[in-house]
């Protein structure tokens, strides 16, 4: 492989796998915290991705300056992220909290089917690509490889602040360390007079808000069509799979791996573009069922 | 038992039915089709487990079933046996990772699997022809070149047959020990290890069972259209099937395919006036089913039929987490 492949094929691997760990960051943390896997989370970032490109089309359409292209996909997916999350929040997840892990599936799956619908009669079945922010932030070289600043610059620092952000959230301040105690009893979390159903929403618009950042800052560099929501809710669940669920630090290596692991695939075998994360899924789960970073559990007989 | 003369009257007006209305013939063949892979979905329910993928072994049936059909021009019969087998196959290789899993990591792996067949199929286009399929010309049966009207008729006989044989052993399997054990996967799997039985073992013959279920459907449903395509095997299929077990209602094999004819005339009907709102109808009523008639419709039916209660339960609802 030519040296400068090799550095496109990194380049866009990390690019791709900040937005993919966007996305898992946003899914552990409700999983960590709500023990429900939200199928939703793939409807999350397609509304954040379609959001935003409406918001950069009537940017460009009125005339606003070239500086606001960039906060309007944070803006985008922060609107999509609370209003969305606190929707699905409480008119669902509050009341299935105590149910079947195969049934609090199935709910959330639904949403998932309802919000897919939702956003086809939205947005359309045509591919939406609303590219002007990469446009306006120009190209940087790197050894001699011209790549946008975007990709380059903007989607691993979003990644990283958002990784220590929800670290010090978590770790330092008042909600964060209630939301960890939920996280480990929930009961006595409650009885120490946490109050729970705050701390839960709080979690999960925070989690669904990170779901639409994923969707918002892809939407510069890839086109909107029909089921980007499923491919990237199994995509992300397979990052989060392979690190552990519920697992921050380790979403982080392991969106890293899949990402460059699917671009040297794009590079390299492109027919096996689509095969190579799970191929790393399932290598990873064979060997530790947990996920590569979680602790192992003891069973409860 | 009345639910035996419910059985036999169904059996009959699925049979009957089509010779008066000829054009039920081709919904009635798909609704037994799709009830046969929602017959494995059931299984999979008994041992507490939802799979989001089992549309791949419909899918790969399918294909199996066309390829065999344009290369050696293979009778109908032994193209059902084909796919049957083909479904057989793929479940027996994916069961062996997929036994190691239960709850979210089963359901979502399963998802994962059959998107990655969906774009192997796709992206294999050489072979496959993509997303435009490949037709499947129709074959004979039994030796006999059948016009379109009889060669659907006799297809009918054949999906009925299906259905009643596997609704039948399914509910000799439940009743088993091989399916009692299986329905302890869901109760306490440690206790099942603690007397010797092996859980992944047990599981692993019902997740075959459920494939191989999901292939003969998915053969059917290929000789009848005529036609495979990459959506046989997508996940809004396999959500589907999922769906039409809730619907039916997990607890007993004829929930399956109430379901399944309840779902293939809502959307002949409904289809056309909520276009582009389907999947979000599904949705709906798969919520207002969870929360309001857990047991499905059969549970709804089995108040009225004796000897059919103890098991109208749905085995999702039963119990909480520990």
């Amino acid at each position: 492989m030519p040296i400068d492949l090799f550095l496109l094929a990194t380049l866009d691997g990390i690019s791709y796998a900040a937005l993919l760990f966007l996305v898992a960051l946003g899914l552990t943390l409700i999983f960590g915290v709500m023990r429900i896997l939200n199928v939703a989370h793939g409807s999350l970032y397609a509304c954040g991705g379609y959001m935003a490109a409406t918001l950069g089309l009537w940017l460009t359409q009125s005339n606003s300056p070239a500086w606001l292209a960039l906060p309007a996909l944070f803006l985008a997916a922060i609107v999509v992220g609370a209003l969305l999350g606190s929707i699905l929040e409480i008119g669902l997840l509050r009341r299935i909290l105590d149910k079947d892990p195969i049934l609090q599936l199935l709910v959330t799956f639904a949403a998932f089917m309802i919000l897919e619908d939702l956003q086809r009669l939205i947005w359309g079945t045509q591919p939406i690509f609303v590219s002007n922010v990469v446009d306006q932030l120009g190209t940087a070289e790197v050894l001699g490889i011209v790549y946008t600043r975007y990709q380059l610059m903007v989607l691993p620092a979003v990644a990283a602040l958002a990784y220590f952000a929800l670290r010090y959230f978590l770790s330092r301040t008042r909600t964060g360390r209630q939301v960890t105690a939920v996280t480990f009893n929930r009961e006595v979390a409650i009885t120490m007079g946490v109050n729970a159903p705050r701390v839960l929403l709080v979690t999960f618009v925070c989690g669904a808000i990170l779901g639409a950042l994923g969707g918002a800052l892809a939407s510069p560099i890839t086109s909107l069509v029909p089921g980007v929501g499923a491919d990237m809710i199994v995509l992300s669940f397979a990052v989060v799979a392979t690190a552990g669920l519920g697992h921050l630090g380790g979403a982080a290596i392991t969106a890293l791996l899949i990402g460059l692991a699917r671009a040297f695939a794009i590079y390299l075998y492109p027919e096996l573009e689509v095969l190579a994360p799970y191929l790393i899924m399932v290598l990873v789960l064979l060997i530790r069922p947990q996920g590569m970073f979680a602790d192992v559990q003891a069973r409860r007989v | 038992m009345r639910i035996r003369l419910l059985i036999a009257m169904l059996v009959a007006a699925a049979l009957l039915l089509p010779h008066v209305q000829p054009w039920l013939k081709t919904p009635f063949i798909m609704a037994l089709a799709n009830g046969l892979a929602v017959l494995g979905a059931i299984i999979l329910i008994r041992a507490g487990q939802v799979s989001f993928g089992s549309a791949m072994f419909a899918c790969i049936a399918g294909y199996a079933a066309t390829f065999a059909a344009r290369l050696w021009q293979w009778d109908a019969l032994a193209l059902i046996a084909v796919g049957t087998t083909a479904g057989a196959l793929l479940g027996a290789l994916v069961g062996l990772f997929m036994v190691r899993y239960r709850g979210i990591f089963f359901g979502m792996l399963n998802l994962a699997f059959s998107m990655v067949l969906f774009s192997i199929i796709v992206k294999f286009s050489r072979i496959t022809n993509g997303t435009d399929g490949l037709r499947l010309p129709r074959p004979t049966i039994a030796g006999m070149q059948l016009e379109r009207d009889v060669y659907e008729s006799v297809l009918l006989v054949l999906a009925v047959g299906a259905a009643v044989l596997c609704g039948w052993l399914v509910q000799r399997y439940f009743r088993s020990s091989a399916g009692q054990t299986l329905a302890a996967i869901k109760t306490n799997e440690t206790r099942l290890e603690y007397l010797g039985i092996s859980p992944k073992r047990v599981f692993w013959v019902g997740y075959v069972i459920a494939a191989a279920l999901c292939g003969l459907g998915g053969s059917l449903f290929a000789l009848t259209q005529g036609l495979v395509t990459p959506e046989m095997g997508y996940w809004v299929r396999s959500a589907e099937i999922v769906f039409i077990a809730i619907l039916g209602g997990a607890g007993h094999a004829l929930g399956a395919f109430l379901g399944a004819f309840v779902f293939e005339f809502a959307k002949l009907y409904l289809a056309a006036y909520i276009q582009g709102a389907w999947q979000m109808a599904l949705g709906i009523v798969l919520l207002v089913i969870i929360f309001a008639a857990p047991a499905g419709l059969f549970g709804l039916f089995a108040r009225y039929l004796p000897g059919a209660r103890a098991n109208a339960t749905s085995p999702i609802t039963k119990g909480a987490r520990p």
